[in-house]
């Protein structure tokens, strides 16, 4: 990874972080001060989609051409995504148990994102289970697509047909709010993007660990 | 020239349609010749069947007289979930090393998956039919709506079958498959059960037909990708 896009990440969190904080919010009904989650919360998920997205990718590209390294781009993609998903279902539940009541109330949401996490931790599940290094890289590869595919509908498309007390959809304020109020774009869309350059910048470093603790294994 | 050429062409790749499909039927009536010969594993369904749905009529029925309808579909959906399970899991995993090569030499993998599909497909639909019959004899029948309960099982016991069948040809190289299957399985079909429970409640509660058909088209399109997916991705996994 360049070092500029390093060194802007760090700027940008470090700007997010003071911003979100301290900077002017619209005030409105139910979600009051608990609207500056959306600053930390909902870049979670915009990695983590970006980063299973990633996953994906290096597994079509593995079943197209069998190479190790792209087996092992897919794996650390889908751990890092994974970390993701998770840190957006604790601060999911942070926001909820303010503004809701309690941390985990059931909502479609909540639910389609924990049943798509546990989709992704089968498929760690499966690659511990292959015992032949090129076999759990083939079929883990398969698996990965058809949990992409498992994961869309259960993220984007059946917490929509549901009511959802999720801020964005039955009616309550969420995205179509935050469009008159372009202050908050100018910290939500750089947090966004600092989020998924932080989440890659953890990738390449795996990804390169990985990488030299096999050649020590080889070479001891 | 390239006329006559073209028709060849076209002669052949109707050969090979016509092979091709006369394939996918044998390659379907082998497993039907071969569930019919070990009558046990029949009967071993039948009974698993017949045990779920005794328990559920014991558990509930003699103690209310009567179950609410969002119970019942509960109850209907995981009874042909696990029936499902258990009759997909064994296509992959309980057949011998011998049969599989004996498969790859005759056999494309499209065929083989499409076969598996289709096959576990008719299976499904057996048992969720006999577990239809079964429910509404020993519990009750609240279904107002037959046509969308009808459509509505057609599809997701076609979704069923064809995510598991998959999901069982990878769990079948695996050490520990049939534990590999269920922590595949489920949360894969879990998006799959929420449009069935939904589409019952509409078709229990007799609504108009028009609320039930976004689900109805959702979850045939979720079957499209799902086909699609096996389709595609079933020769990697055949390979090994």
């Amino acid at each position: 990874m360049k070092n500029w896009l390093k060194i802007s990440a760090v700027v940008l969190l470090v700007y997010v972080h003071i911003a979100g904080l301290l900077m002017d919010v619209p005030r409105l009904a139910i979600l009051n001060e608990t609207i500056r989650a959306l600053y930390f919360h909902v870049p979670m998920w915009f990695g983590m989609v970006l980063l299973y997205m990633l996953s994906v990718y290096h597994a079509v590209r593995y079943l197209r051409h069998p190479e190790h390294g792209r087996d092992i781009q897919s794996m650390t993609y889908a751990h890092v995504g994974t970390a993701f998903g998770i840190l957006g279902i604790i601060t999911g539940m942070l926001w909820a148990n303010y503004t809701w009541g309690s941390p985990w109330h059931g909502d479609p949401k909540q639910n389609g994102a924990a049943i798509a996490l546990l989709v992704y931790l089968a498929y760690f599940v499966l690659r511990g289970s292959l015992d032949n290094e090129e076999q759990r890289a083939r079929l883990s590869a398969v698996y990965n697509i058809f949990a992409f595919a498992a994961m869309i509908p259960l993220i984007f498309i059946i917490p929509r047909i549901t009511d959802s007390m999720h801020p964005g959809s039955g009616g309550n304020p969420g995205f179509n709010a935050y469009d008159l109020d372009s202050r908050m774009r100018l910290v939500f869309y750089p947090a966004v993007i600092a989020w998924f350059l932080i989440g890659l910048w953890i990738a390449s470093l795996r990804i390169r660990i990985i990488k030299m603790e096999e050649k020590l294994a080889d070479l001891s | 020239m390239c006329l006559t050429c073209a028709v060849i062409h076209g002669v052949k790749s109707q050969e090979s349609l016509r092979l091709k499909t006369s394939m996918l039927f044998g390659l379907i009536r082998k497993e039907f010749i071969l569930e019919l010969r070990r009558k046990s594993v029949i009967a071993g369904l039948g009974l698993y069947l017949f045990s779920l749905i005794f328990i559920c009529y014991i558990t509930f029925n003699l103690r209310e007289n009567m179950i609410s309808p969002t119970t019942w579909s509960a109850l209907f959906w995981l009874m042909v979930l696990f029936a499902v399970v258990n009759s997909v899991a064994k296509g992959f995993i309980g057949e011998k090393r011998g049969v599989f090569l004996y498969l790859y030499t005759v056999a494309s993998a499209q065929e083989i998956i499409l076969a598996k599909i289709l096959y576990n497909a008719l299976l499904g639909w057996v048992i969720a039919l006999t577990g239809y019959g079964l429910f509404s004899v020993f519990i009750f029948n609240p279904v107002q709506d037959h046509l969308i309960f009808f459509s509505g099982l057609l599809l997701v016991t076609l979704g069923l079958t064809t995510t598991l069948s998959l999901i069982s040809a990878i769990a079948a190289k695996a050490n520990n498959s049939n534990v590999l299957m269920a922590v595949l399985s489920f949360p894969v079909v879990i998006s799959l059960l929420l449009l069935a429970v939904r589409v019952t409640r509409n078709a229990l509660d007799g609504l108009d037909r028009s609320v039930s058909t976004d689900e109805l088209l959702n979850l045939l399109a979720i079957n499209c990708i799902a086909g699609a997916l096996g389709y595609i991705l079933f020769p990697y996994i055949w390979r090994s």
